[in-house]
């Protein structure tokens, strides 16, 4: 066996790959709860890429026959209907698992240097997942994926002059039809799938390049061994490959849970009004995307102006690409920082969480108002930090990891 | 050493023209790439003028088609519903129809070229979605509120002329297609004069 594997080390280093990123690949010894979600959304979106698979196989991408195929899948395909809900599944907590990553990352300051690439190619990730889920809404040709799709490709016809002519382009036909249909299962079957292969790709590099970093914020590569190895660091396998196993079964069994007993999720995850087939010449009574991009439809809403709500929207997005440079703050985690951040923070996921329940509901006046309030706070978060940050009276960081118990 | 330093230059010079004449190619490359998304021939031909039999709809009545894969409405208004539209206007946001929303021909209050019968494009001018014909008066809908179209997506008001309320989401009136009367029945919609 070892003559075996000398012989592929000679013309692959197999056997150095697997030391330099597993077994002697050294990474904090203290993390937490939050750092299960990192292996998790991995195991996600393979996941995804398997049951997808296996879903191009029996579905049909044309407007004529897509809503046909997929409850083709759900009733006469065998264990059709487990394959597609552990899909359609898997998208709603494959967004669950990257918010709560993002929000680690805001509250250990896992973007600020040397980790600003790996937070940038982490909102690349997110960006495009944001498209993939969108693009794979439309596949079931149901009433909401259809004019879920016709509310968002109008966005881009909001931009001045080009705008028109650019969402007639992306829909390839005056309105969302089998044209639309036919191109964004090609890029939700390949084109962003090989992209957000390749992306991943680059965030664990730049990952493993500068190491993780932790909830006490202090980089454990500042203090070494004799031999090298961090004091705080502890082999990523086996100690944290049976962790993160740990946790993977721990989120297999709520999964599952939900794609055997409530795959619709009381219409969160699978909305009632998809179960209707696409009707151009009928908008339904009330239209809400899935519950992972309300936050953002609430900010939209929340402009009374149409080129307003779609920059306002844009900017949501993008102003997270900024944060290693908005909090310019040294210390990184919020064990040892001001009450300020704390409150910053706090009031920055109370308004997402609301946006994300007013982008829910139907417009009224009330909810406008206080959409207008969440959407004011969400973006004072990002301000309010950037001038507080510089001088923040932060609490002594310690040398080494904390470890409590 | 001159020489080394002229041939140096050279090569500077010709791999330089080479990176910008390949990157130019590489760009024209992707024009028929980027083309294939475009709406097809067949797309196009699609958008040809319907014909629309109006006889069948009575005053108070309304009717929906499709042109272009678009829902269009036609309303045949009552004299009743011609008076709220006469009626005072300070909740609407363009009364004058002053906005490129509609042909020339269709640019005055009732916003059609027989009062009686309203032609628009059943699409908001927000994000695209089909208003709902919500006729007469309704209390949840707002107090002055006399009948119009109402948004479900974004909650976009329109009255019976299809003009947009002011402070809505939507910013301008809904649109109206190009249109003519062929006969006293026969409505064309696609086009605005037989040619």
């Amino acid at each position: 066996m070892s003559k075996f594997v000398t012989w592929i080390d000679q013309r692959l280093p197999v056997s150095k790959f697997v030391r330099n990123h597993l077994s002697e690949y050294y990474a904090p010894k203290n993390f937490n709860f939050f750092y299960f979600f990192g292996s998790l959304a991995l195991f996600v979106f393979i996941l995804q890429i398997i049951t997808g698979i296996f879903l191009t196989i029996n579905y049909k991408p044309d407007a004529a026959s897509a809503f046909a195929s997929v409850e083709y899948i759900m009733r006469d395909v065998e264990w059709g209907w487990l394959i597609r809900y552990m899909h359609s599944t898997g998208a709603s907590f494959f967004f669950i698992i990257i918010y709560l990553h993002m929000l680690r990352a805001l509250m250990y300051g896992s973007y600020k240097k040397p980790r600003e690439l790996l937070w940038l190619f982490g909102m690349f990730i997110f960006v495009l997942l944001m498209a993939e889920a969108f693009m794979g809404y439309l596949l079931p040709w149901g009433q909401m994926s259809y004019w879920g799709a016709q509310v968002i490709i109008s966005l881009f016809g909001a931009i001045p002059f080009i705008g028109e002519s650019l969402a007639l382009w992306i829909r390839g036909d005056y309105v969302i039809s089998d044209a639309t249909l036919n191109r964004f299962f090609a890029f939700h079957v390949i084109a962003l799938p090989l992209l957000l292969f390749a992306v991943i790709y680059l965030h664990i590099a730049a990952l493993h390049t500068v190491g993780s970093n932790n909830p006490d914020g202090v980089e454990i590569k500042a203090n070494k061994n004799p031999d090298g190895t961090p004091v705080d660091g502890i082999p990523f396998h086996p100690y944290y490959t049976v962790k993160d196993i740990f946790g993977l079964a721990v989120f297999l069994t709520i999964f599952m849970f939900v794609v055997f007993f409530m795959p619709e999720f009381g219409g969160f995850f699978l909305e009632k009004d998809n179960f209707v087939p696409a009707d151009p010449l009928k908008t339904p009574e009330h239209i809400v995307p899935v519950w992972y991009f309300t936050p953002f439809y609430a900010i939209l809403r929340a402009i009374p102006d149409k080129l307003g709500g779609v920059i306002a929207m844009g900017l949501a997005i993008f102003v997270l690409f900024l944060m290693p440079w908005i909090d310019r703050c040294k210390v990184k985690s919020i064990r040892y920082r001001s009450s300020t951040y704390k409150i910053l923070l706090a009031s920055f996921v109370i308004s997402f969480i609301g946006l994300g329940y007013i982008g829910m509901q139907a417009p009224t006046p009330i909810l406008t108002a206080l959409g207008r309030a969440f959407t004011l706070i969400y973006f004072a978060f990002f301000v309010v930090l950037y001038f507080t940050s510089k001088n923040e009276k932060t609490k002594p960081v310690p040398e080494r990891v904390t470890m409590h118990e | 050493m001159k020489n080394d330093n002229n041939s140096l230059k050279r090569r500077h010079f010709l791999t330089n023209l080479t990176k910008v004449v390949g990157g130019i190619g590489a760009v024209f490359a992707l024009i028929p790439f980027l083309s294939t998304m475009s709406p097809s021939e067949k797309t196009k031909m699609a958008g040809a003028p319907i014909e629309i039999d109006i006889s069948a709809i009575t005053p108070g009545t309304f009717k929906i088609v499709e042109w272009r894969g678009k829902p269009v409405w036609v309303v045949h208004r009552t004299p009743e519903m011609l008076n709220i539209i006469d009626s005072k206007v300070d909740y609407l946001a363009d009364p004058e129809s002053s906005s490129e929303m509609q042909p020339l021909y269709a640019q005055n209050k009732y916003r059609s070229v027989k009062p009686e019968f309203l032609v628009l494009l059943g699409v908001c001018t927000h994000l695209g979605c089909s208003p709902l014909y919500k006729p007469g008066e309704n209390k949840e809908l707002g107090l002055e509120w006399k009948g119009g179209f109402f948004c479900p997506c974004h909650g976009s008001k329109f009255d019976l002329s299809g003009r947009v309320f002011k402070g809505m989401p939507a910013g301008t009136n809904l649109e109206v297609p190009p249109y003519y009367f062929a006969s006293d029945t026969k409505l064309i919609v696609g086009e605005d004069r037989a040619s």
